[in-house]
């Protein structure tokens, strides 16, 4: 049983047993010949010695990725198709096995090697939802295929590219930049005073933990229907985990240092900047890796209360009423990338500025 | 103890920078009045005025408070389709859209901490799994589901599924990530020491997993578990956004932008935030009842 587990056996007998039924039940001409091969070829090349498996892995994923491509123009409701589907994917699966398996050099190159297990398997949950679709007719205002989506995306960049300035440009990077700003005053403000921080500590946090988007309706009416109403929302979602991470941040240092601090007569500018900035900083970060998926998030919903003819939450709330299901996901193709982007840019500089911290060393 | 004076002027503080920002939100309107009427205006007058209109930019804080208790107690004791008058909520109390708003929640968090936990002990326990799922679910919070939401729910209304299950749905969504990120680190949590003590007593994988795994996550799942109840709610109500205003504590909010109604969009955003905070103590309270049984109470 160990051993099947950690050589992959597992999804290699899947998968053989999804090609022999796929052999067993179709026909001449059901199934393309080359996904018959690819898959075929995938079977035994997990039988080479353990001491090839980088290059078995190559060409493992060269041939899944003939057998997907080949396999999808055949897409019907039929035994040999999803047989074959089937073995595809547990031949993913066993790619997967394979690279995780796989020693981990150091450096650059180590963290390209941890980047192959997600991207095989996002691209087989792409593939497998492309198939899927086709295979039973989904109909297209219900899911569309990946390839409608990606149609759509380049038929229209220029919509996509208006209601991301909108949305994300002038809605949630504005309020972000305000709410974060605003928060961080206020925290430097609130440290000087311990009474203050007592009392403000557990309020910021159960108000962080409030259905804070509510307010949507309320800014859209104070401030308008364009994009300062948006932002409003923002700062009110951003403010509070960023606040109660600096201000706890602020508190991480020791008595022992601050007392060091003390006796090289610091002030209390010199002794923010030197020790408690820094020591704060994988704090600080945490809050606003928080606020970064919250902001888009907020100008998003925001729109819904209302907004300009234009912007991310106005054509995902109109498209749907259209049934143009298509653009929806353009949009949340757009929103998912510029939102894994904006999260990304704040952990890359966390790891860049907190490099001292145990949890970033250990990579 | 020692926090409740520190918090309580903080609450207090923040009510009457409540108070004293109502004045100047709805001082406009009080004036414009005014001046049709053509009557002089005191200072008094406008303080008093627009502490008490029907359709403030800003209620004041007793009005809201004047409103939970109109459409929760006094709905239900008097009102003609209360609860007092025909043993059925009344569907302009919110007890009522906050019990809609509940049900969604709480099915889309007990689906989505089961669904997290499933996940996090198939990756700690499964390499491949570790290194292809984690990534992706950290991706897929970076998809707005929020903003999606109307999309699922008109999607799952075209296929003959509406009421409840879609709202879960959504909670689900947002409520599972935590979940996994916790107990990931909780079920990783024993130390090599513990496990080798462990194999030492030739324990088979479960009882590996039964007796030092699971226990030693606990503290790590109930602190996730009050992040996820709180992101459950927060999915429940953004998901009543686009069913057409017809129950929950998100329809309440949508129908009081739509008409105006200010005090009513408060008062709800209030039930919501009572509603959480209530989960979260709740939550808080098993823990302190399972960690101090399990000894493991600080």
């Amino acid at each position: 049983m160990r051993l099947l587990r950690e050589t992959g056996g597992l999804q290699w007998m899947v998968m053989a047993a999804a090609y022999l039924s796929a052999v067993g039940f179709g026909g001449p001409g059901t199934l393309p010949f080359a996904a018959m091969a690819a898959i075929f070829a995938v079977v035994l090349l997990h039988l080479v010695p353990r001491r090839w498996s980088a290059a078995a892995a190559l060409a493992i994923a060269a041939c899944l990725a003939l057998a997907g491509w080949s396999l999808l123009p055949f897409a019907a409701r039929t035994l040999p198709f999803i047989a074959m589907i089937i073995a595809t994917w547990a031949g993913a699966w066993l790619l997967v096995a394979l690279l995780a398996g796989m020693p981990r050099k150091a450096g650059l190159w180590g963290r390209v090697q941890g980047l192959f297990a997600p991207v095989v398997f996002g691209a087989t949950l792409l593939w497998l939802w492309e198939a899927v679709v086709r295979a039973l007719d989904v109909p297209r205002v219900i899911l569309p295929a990946p390839s409608a989506i990606w149609t759509r995306i380049i038929a229209s960049p220029d919509i996509l590219w208006v209601d991301f300035v909108q949305t994300f440009v002038k809605g949630a990077l504005s309020g972000f930049a305000i709410g974060v700003g605003a928060a961080f005053v206020f925290a430097l403000l609130v440290d000087r005073s311990d009474f203050l921080r007592r009392g403000l500590l557990p309020v910021g946090n159960f108000l962080a933990a409030l259905p804070i988007i509510g307010t949507a309706p309320i800014m859209v009416m104070w401030f308008g229907f364009d994009w300062p109403s948006k932002a409003a929302v923002v700062v009110a979602m951003v403010f509070f985990p960023v606040l109660v991470n600096t201000v706890q941040g602020l508190a991480a240092t020791e008595r022992m240092q601050r007392d060091l601090m003390h006796t090289y007569s610091a002030t209390w500018l010199q002794s923010l900047i030197k020790l408690r900035l820094p020591a704060a900083m994988p704090f600080i970060f945490n809050g606003l890796k928080i606020a970064s998926t919250l902001a888009l998030i907020g100008a998003i919903v925001a729109e819904f209360f209302g907004s300009p003819t234009r912007g991310m939450g106005f054509r995902i709330s109109t498209e749907v009423g259209r049934l143009q299901l298509d653009m929806v996901w353009a949009e949340i193709a757009v929103a998912a990338l510029a939102g894994s982007l904006f999260y990304g840019v704040w952990a890359v500089l966390e790891r860049w500025v907190t490099f001292w911290h145990p949890s970033q060393r250990g990579r | 103890m020692r926090a409740l004076i520190p918090v309580a002027t903080v609450i207090a503080a923040l009510i009457a920078l409540w108070y004293a920002a109502v004045v100047p939100m709805n001082a406009q309107w009080t004036r414009d009045q005014a001046a049709r009427a053509g009557a002089e205006l005191t200072l008094p007058a406008l303080i008093s005025d627009t502490m008490s209109q029907s359709r403030p930019r800003l209620p004041a804080p007793h009005q809201v408070a004047a409103e939970l208790w109109r459409s929760t107690i006094i709905e239900e004791m008097t009102g003609r389709r209360g609860w007092w008058n025909t043993g059925t909520l009344s569907n302009r109390s919110l007890i009522y859209h906050g019990w809609v708003t509940l049900s969604a929640t709480l099915l889309g968090f007990a689906i989505g901490s089961g669904l997290g936990i499933a996940l996090a002990v198939g990756i700690v326990y499964n390499r491949a799994m570790d290194a292809s799922v984690m990534p992706w679910a950290i991706a897929s919070q970076t998809i707005p589901i929020l903003a999606i939401a109307p999309m699922i729910i008109v999607v799952l209304n075209a296929l003959g599924i509406s009421g409840l299950i879609p709202k879960a749905i959504i909670s689900t969504y947002l409520s599972f990530f935590p979940v996994v990120v916790g107990m990931v680190k909780g079920l990783r949590a024993p130390d090599q020491m513990q496990l080798d003590l462990m194999r030492t007593y030739s324990a088979s994988g479960l009882a590996v997993f039964l007796k030092l795994r699971w226990p030693s996550s606990m503290p790590y799942l109930f602190a996730s578990l009050k992040v996820a109840i709180a992101a459950a709610l927060v999915g429940a109500i953004v998901a009543e956004l686009p069913t057409g205003a017809v129950a929950g504590l998100g329809a309440r909010l949508l129908s009081g932008s739509y008409y105006g109604q200010t005090v009513q969009i408060w008062s709800a955003l209030f039930a919501a935030a009572i509603l959480a905070a209530t989960l979260v103590a709740l939550i808080g309270l098993i823990q302190r009842i399972t960690l101090k049984r399990m000894g493991m109470a600080a």
